[in-house]
């Protein structure tokens, strides 16, 4: 494999504790290395900036709920025009939901290297896998959903700590899954009744156990389980007035619990697009910022990681598991809903949504994410993300990252809204000066994202021995004074490396790479209690037949990274 | 005002889109560089002149810019799609997007136009002195935003589809109109001075809809109220007044239900 030298760029890794010096990158075999031969070939990365490929923690990009999307948004596409193929690339368009290929080029366009699809439906699982496969470039995992599962919430009702963690081991290794899920624990299945559980104490309908119940023992069978990432939840109560106290509550139940892994994570719980769940007052009408009050217990709580959401005023395509939240939005919007009950596992909706900064609500949406970034004292645990496309599209954190590192910008975006006074009324953006720095968004994009999933061993930092996945930009921190220098460089990597082969040349995408799928394979005890049930609720419930549901890693898997994992006792 | 003349040579073996035969895109342009302007057929880009003899030139502004294209325009998409300003003028029958996106100026068809005409208008003025086809006026493929503003006169008879999603602005057909007029309307007006078959306002939240002649059948969700004396496009008669669609939601204001109207000619 060739041999690459990126010289004199200014490198960011907080991992190596390395801030804007001018280094030298060295790759070699599809690992970054201490040094390379003379006949290494030369990027000139001079007046560039170096950082590690980024790492995505939380994005909707593959799957049933995003092809519903792009089906019933046929308009999407007049947003981005489509873009015939050239050179290695295929034909791609879409902007909030972007077809499987633009997705791969686009995060590579942004020097991103890895994309965690947020959630899947294990019945649906296949297609998320068709979908990830079909994407170029990128390395990608899914966390199946569990806050919802039959099996989880009959077993943790029952106190069985270890028939959950067998059966998640099970379900990890049918659906080729990476992580647990958690999104409106308890909720979605409410919504099968026509019911929600808007609080951590909520019962849920027929299985008469609370989300507190759920949260608390999928953090536990995570553990028990030992998984490179942590328990993954989106808590109840999301993008409601008030919900701040929900998501402490939530965010509680992780007291006292450390981690439990060899993979480098020291977080039990990470909570996502945490803006959605920072919100006070008790209406629409007296809605303000939580965001101090949850940026505080996230600093205060070592064990805790979060990932923004944030609001990048754009049309775009709410989707999510949490069912009766989509039901919600469509009765405030009146635009099209789309609603799917997933079996025994969850459930799915898809709503259209223009967030416009003339409305007031949108706008203090938009400041919240800042705020709560801004307030972060240790970024490595605050994540860059929109949650896309629920919050905007991913093709926007070039955008977000201007506003979070330049105090200008947000001025600007603030004097552009209709009710600016009211917006900087009740948040406490329009007084914050912070400013954050390349070494901090390295933190947010790649460092702190890596760290938290585990994969510290691999993506993240520019360390010799990890992955060869590097990302120049065309942005010179010394000189640089425009805000806008800053969204148009991130959006466009003048170089890219994957696993050391150059994907990116010159601003060119000239490699579709060599995708990989990774997911964990945990072995646990035998478990004939848990095989007997599993058999069982396939003979009663499922339509399909459980030779049927696993997802077959020749056809649906080509190129697969595999974490064995033993968590037997 | 300088005008730009525009007409067929020949008949392509595709369709045209030529979204460049508006006076926002020729204005201040010579007539060699207009036919040097790209015109895109299938995955080929040929150029205006492959198609088009060019005559005259763009005003300094698309305001001060006549469009006026010739021929048998059957096989031409999108005339007048975008504009602002200025004036096109189409001699000839043409096919779909005629005034789609429009925001202003104004465009007058002498012969029929296709379907997908004046989509997501937001301004303007169209008229058409033949017949219009499908979706006049209606919201793009999957978008909830119809035609938004402006004026629109029929003076033949509609297609299917008229007003889909329609949010504001006038339609005025003076022939017939085929199924679905006004479907999930949230705003706007449609006068229909010749007949209708079915399905007037289904699923209307808001808008108007006033017809001449007769409806072959009444949508089950629009309840009669009463009679009404009404001045409409001129014309001073008694209109049995129609609320609805009760199927659907409906916004309150001042405390009452607000729906969508449909005035009958008694």
């Amino acid at each position: 494999m060739a041999e690459y030298l990126i010289k004199n760029g200014f490198v960011f890794d907080p991992v190596q504790g390395i801030n804007g010096d001018k280094k030298d990158i060295a790759i070699k075999d599809g690992k970054i290395v201490e040094s390379v031969g003379a006949s290494a070939k030369v990027i000139d990365a001079a007046g560039k900036t170096v950082m590690a490929g980024g790492v995505d923690i939380h994005a909707h990009v593959a799957g049933p709920k995003v092809n519903v999307g792009r089906n019933f948004r046929p308009e999407d596409k007049k947003q981005a025009i489509y873009e015939p193929g050239r050179g290695v690339r295929r034909m791609s368009g879409g902007f909030s939901v972007p077809t499987v290929f633009k997705t791969g080029y686009e995060y590579a366009n942004m020097g991103y290297t890895t994309v965690m699809e947020a959630a899947m439906p294990p019945f649906y699982a296949r297609h998320v896998h068709e979908e990830i496969r079909d994407t170029p470039i990128i390395d990608q995992g899914a966390y199946p959903v569990f806050g919802n599962n039959w099996f989880v919430l009959e077993y943790l009702k029952n106190g069985e700590a270890e028939n959950t963690a067998a059966y998640i081991s099970w379900l990890l290794r049918m659906t080729k899954g990476f992580a647990i899920k958690c999104v409106n624990p308890g909720g979605t299945e409410a919504w099968g009744w026509g019911l929600n559980c808007t609080s951590i104490h909520d019962p849920v309908p027929y299985f008469d156990i609370t989300p507190a119940e759920i949260v608390k023992g999928l953090i536990e069978a995570n553990e028990y389980l030992k998984l490179p990432h942590s328990m993954h939840v989106h808590s109840n109560n999301l993008g409601n007035p008030g919900n701040y106290e929900t998501t402490l509550e939530t965010l509680k139940l992780a007291e006292g619990i450390s981690a439990k892994n060899d993979f480098g994570r020291e977080q039990v719980l990470h909570h996502t697009h945490i803006q959605f769940h920072s919100y006070g007052g008790t209406t629409w009408g007296d809605f303000e910022s939580r965001a101090d009050k949850i940026a505080d217990y996230v600093n205060s709580q070592k064990n805790i990681t979060c990932d923004i959401g944030f609001v990048t005023l754009d049309e775009t395509t709410t989707m999510t598991a949490d069912g009766p939240f989509e039901h919600h939005l469509c009765e405030l919007n009146h635009l099209k809903w789309a609603n799917t009950d997933v079996e025994l596992e969850t459930g799915s909706g898809v709503v259209p949504y223009v967030y416009s900064p003339d409305i007031y609500v949108c706008g203090l949406q938009w400041a919240i994410g800042l705020e709560i970034a801004l307030l972060a004292k240790d970024s490595m645990r605050f994540h860059m993300t929109t949650d896309h496309p629920n919050a905007g599209p991913f093709t926007r954190y070039p955008r977000v990252m201007k506003w979070l590192m330049s105090a200008k910008a947000r001025d600007e975006m603030f004097a552009g809204m209709k009710n600016e006074d009211k917006v900087r009324d009740r948040t406490g953006l329009s007084t914050m000066d912070r400013e954050l720095s390349l070494y901090e968004i390295a933190m947010m994009t790649r460092a702190g994202t890596a760290k938290a999933l585990g994969l510290s061993h691999m993506y993240g930092s520019l360390t010799p021995g990890l992955c060869g996945d590097v990302a120049v930009y065309d942005y010179n921190p010394e000189t640089a004074s425009d805000p806008e220098a800053i969204e148009k460089a991130f959006g466009k990597a003048a170089f890219l490396f994957k696993q050391g082969e150059l994907i990116i040349n010159d601003g060119e995408i000239v490699s579709n790479g060599n995708k990989r799928t990774l997911w964990v394979n945990v072995k646990t005890n035998e478990n004939p209690q848990v095989e007997r049930d599993i058999a069982l609720k396939f003979n009663k419930f499922y339509t399909v037949n459980q030779n049927n549901y696993e997802v077959a890693a020749h056809h649906y898997v080509p190129n697969p990274y595999v974490f064995e994992i033993d968590a037997t006792v | 005002m300088e005008t730009v003349t525009l007409t067929i040579k020949e008949q392509p073996p595709l369709f045209l889109e030529a979204e460049v035969f508006n006076p926002d895109a020729l204005a201040s342009k010579s007539a060699a560089e207009i036919a040097a302007l790209p015109l895109p057929m299938g995955k080929t880009t040929p150029v205006v002149g492959d198609y088009f003899t060019v005559t005259g030139k763009g005003g300094a502004t698309a305001a001060e810019t006549k469009v006026v294209v010739n021929g048998d325009l059957t096989k031409v998409k999108y005339i007048g799609a975008h504009m602002s300003a200025g004036e096109v003028v189409i001699n000839g029958n043409t096919d779909m997007y005629v005034g789609a996106w429009m925001t202003g100026g104004k465009i007058t068809a002498k012969g029929t136009i296709g379907h997908f005409a004046a989509t997501a208008m937001k301004g303007g003025e169209i008229i058409v002195e033949g017949d219009a086809g499908n979706y006049l006026a209606a919201a793009y493929r999957g978008d909830w935003r119809g035609m938004q503003g402006g004026r629109i006169h029929v003076k033949g008879n509609v297609g299917s589809d008229t007003g889909t999603f329609m949010m504001g602005g006038e339609i005025v057909i003076d022939g017939n109109a085929d199924v679905h007029v006004m479907t999930h309307a949230d705003g706007g007006k449609t006068v229909i001075k010749g007949n209708a078959k079915s399905r007037l306002g289904g699923q209307m939240v808001r808008g108007e809809i006033y017809l001449f002649g007769s409806v072959d059948v009444m949508m089950p969700g629009f309840n009669y109220v009463g009679d009404v004396e009404l001045e409409v496009e001129g014309v001073k008669a008694k209109f049995a007044e129609y609320i609805g669609d009760t199927g659907e939601r409906h916004p309150k204001s001042k405390g009452k239900l607000i729906y969508g109207k449909l005035y009958k000619k008694k």
